[in-house]
């Protein structure tokens, strides 16, 4: 079986914070990590080579250069295979740009059963990519999968797909994108075999350009696509509040409490 | 992409998302929301409510009641239940028949699927989770100078451009971005949940209903829907709460929710919780508040044991008051707030359920 995983390197937002003055990200020193949802469809489909030792499963990433260290994370975790589509024509692309870009990738690969994406990126918060990938590529999709299991002599797959107040059961054929949700499973450690490997120098990490892909260049990068930044800034500070007076416990909410009388909200 | 005439587009669409013939809250509150905009664009721009299903025509009174001047109902017994392949299909036949300007979306567990499709099927542009909508520049002035720290003085108000302003939060809601779709039609976007107000119920309202004869074959559809499971559990209604008492980690156990439960009747409001507290197995994740919870503007939200995370905050920091209880002054939570006790919250709360 062949698996192909769409992951992405974002900047750990947990630590993120912005410049008061100039109200722009402060990136440096920010942690890049592997997008947390994408760890999981990673997951799932290493445990699928668990389960099915001759499945292959290729990682497909686009970004800057730096990017690869995700992919050795991957790799050291369990990937046959590693793919960074980098070059200057793809920066700034938007979802429907990356989508284009990655599908031609996905392409180039070849032949493949089931697509993985994460849900959502924390950078952008979109859950755009894994489907516009999946309506490039013609495949059906199912998003928000919490649980999986292939069926049919693996040619089909049950999956079950989390709705705010419950969940579906689907069913759907090979070849399908998947997105996957944190529920979905508990991702591994890198392995220190696995770390050896990714470390070789002739590790099976490639980076592929815009011609290497095939893409058409009018589909990618920043002018090709079809929303732009038009302004960005950060929200407007509140007015500070205050903390409520009072020696003990009682004090502090009789106070409180007489605050929100006078002020009519209760 | 193929030159497109701009001026053959026109209206807003709304898809007004049901499930089991009940319209998505934020059907209405997307149509109040167009209603909205529609007035600033020119007298010719109307809000079309777009009905998708098997048998659910009976929804187009609630639309008209919402701000929807008139109704694409498209009907088909292969609609009963929602597939992206059949939605996605019948959606991008109308837009091609009727050519919306604007299409907007509940960024819902059905919105988030959905409208990527059509956005790549369509190849135009689509902006995700919106929490702020505009389509006059003078009013999104008004709105940057209110809400944000954005300098406006390059933006003319006298600008006549309609273009839709999309603005949503990235990053987790530590920066915002304003989008624009200025070279596709329709400009489309997902707008999150609970954001949007409501205008009144306009009784009686009624307009024109379209019918859609959709094209549809079993074989269009390559998804099985097998079956459909509601969760157990009672429905947590956080985003129509006047009043949330939430707790997080440092209640420090589950026995911490009895007594957020107990204020919460005394009060009457309703339970939220931390993503934290939710991890640790505490309570159920459908009272989680946040970036990846709820979206919440209740009157009063009382927030006990939470430090104030930037994703927590992004999810309830357009409540109208904040009260915070914390031991630690310096938590984000205690900046936020309008009212901070510093103190343990199991002596503070008990003081609040005897007093309030
Ligand atoms: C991609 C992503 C998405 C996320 N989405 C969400 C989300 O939607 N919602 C969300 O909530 N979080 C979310 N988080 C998690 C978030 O970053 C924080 O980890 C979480 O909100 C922290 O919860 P907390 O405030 O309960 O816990 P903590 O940060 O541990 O804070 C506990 C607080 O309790 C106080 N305290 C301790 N004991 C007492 C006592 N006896 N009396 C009074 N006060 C006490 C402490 O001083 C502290 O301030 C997300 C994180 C990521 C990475
Ligand atoms: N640059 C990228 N490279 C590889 N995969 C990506 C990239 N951007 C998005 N994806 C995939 O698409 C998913 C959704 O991303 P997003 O639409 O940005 O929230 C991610 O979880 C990834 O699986």
């Amino acid at each position: 079986m062949k698996i192909i995983v769409c992951a992405k390197q974002v900047p750990d937002t947990t630590e993120i914070r912005i410049n008061p003055e100039t109200g722009t990200l402060i990136r440096d020193g920010v942690p890049s990590i592997l997008n947390p949802d994408d760890s999981n469809a990673l997951e799932e489909a290493l445990r699928i080579k668990d389960e099915y030792p001759d499945t292959h499963v290729t990682v497909i990433s686009m970004g800057p250069p730096q990017a690869k260290e995700m992919l050795m994370e991957c790799m050291a975790k369990g990937a046959d295979e590693c793919i960074l589509i980098s070059d200057r024509a793809v920066g700034g692309s938007d979802t429907w740009a990356t989508s284009n870009a990655i599908a031609a990738a996905v392409r180039k690969v070849g032949a493949f059963d089931l697509i993985f994406a994460g849900r959502q990126a924390i950078d952008g918060d979109t859950a755009q990519v894994g489907p516009q990938i999946a309506e490039k590529l013609g495949l059906p999709q199912v998003t928000y999968v919490k649980e999986m299991e292939l069926v049919d002599c693996e040619k089909a797959v049950m999956v079950k797909r989390a709705l705010e107040d419950g969940y579906q059961e689907i069913k759907v054929e090979l070849p399908c994108m998947l997105t996957a949700i944190k529920d979905l499973n508990k991702p591994r450690y890198m392995s220190v075999k696995g770390i050896f490997k990714a470390c070789q120098p002739d590790a099976p990490i490639r980076t592929w350009s815009a011609a290497d892909i095939e893409v058409d260049l009018g589909t990618v990068g920043l002018k090709a696509s079809p929303t732009n930044v038009y302004k960005s800034f950060t929200p407007k500070p509140k007015d500070p509040g205050v903390f409520v007076e009072g020696e003990t416990p009682s004090e502090q909410v009789e106070n409180l409490l007489s605050e929100l009388k006078k002020k009519h909200i209760v | 992409m193929d030159q497109m005439k701009f001026s053959d587009y026109k209206d807003i669409w709304v898809f007004a998302e049901q499930r089991n013939g009940v319209l998505a809250n934020v059907a209405t509150e997307l149509l109040s929301e167009g209603y909205r905009l529609s007035r600033e664009m020119d007298s010719n721009t109307k809000v079309c409510a777009v009905i998708v299903g098997s048998d659910v025509s009976g929804l187009a009174k609630d639309c008209f009641a919402y701000g929807a001047d008139s109704v694409i109902l498209i009907e088909h017994p292969l609609l009963e239940t929602y597939t992206t392949d059949a939605y996605t299909k019948v959606i991008c036949d109308a837009i091609g028949q009727y050519k919306p300007e604007i299409v907007l979306y509940g960024a819902t567990y059905i919105g988030r699927d959905l409208a990527p499709r059509i956005a790549a099927r369509l190849d135009v542009g689509l902006t995700a989770d919106c929490t702020h909508l505009d389509v006059k520049v003078a009013s999104y002035i008004r709105y940057a100078q209110e809400n944000t720290t954005l300098d406006t003085s390059s933006l003319d108000p006298a600008d006549p451009d309609t273009s839709l302003l999309m603005t949503r939060p990235a990053f987790g809601g530590n920066l915002m971005a304003t989008i624009i779709s200025r070279n596709t039609r329709p400009q489309m976007s997902t707008v999150r949940p609970g954001v949007m107000s409501r205008i009144d119920a306009r009784e009686n309202a009624s307009g024109e209903v379209i019918r859609i004869e959709p094209a549809l074959a079993e074989s269009d559809i390559r998804t099985q829907v097998l079956k459909a499971v509601k969760a157990a559990k009672e429905l947590v209604n956080l985003s129509d709460a006047d009043i949330i008492v939430s707790g997080g980690r440092g209640l420090h156990s589950p026995e911490g929710f009895r007594l957020i439960k107990d204020l919460a009747d005394k009060v009457g409001g309703v339970v939220g919780a931390s993503r934290a507290a939710v991890d640790a197995g505490w309570i159920d994740p459908s009272h989680q508040v946040g970036q990846t919870g709820t979206t919440v503007k209740p009157q009063i939200y009382i927030a006990c044991g939470i430090s104030g995370a930037i994703q927590h905050l992004a999810g309830m920091q357009n409540s109208k008051i904040i009260i915070a209880v914390n031991k630690d002054p310096e938590a984000p939570m205690m900046t936020l707030a309008d009212y901070a006790i510093v103190g343990d919250l199991y002596k503070v709360i008990p003081e609040m359920i005897a007093q309030w």
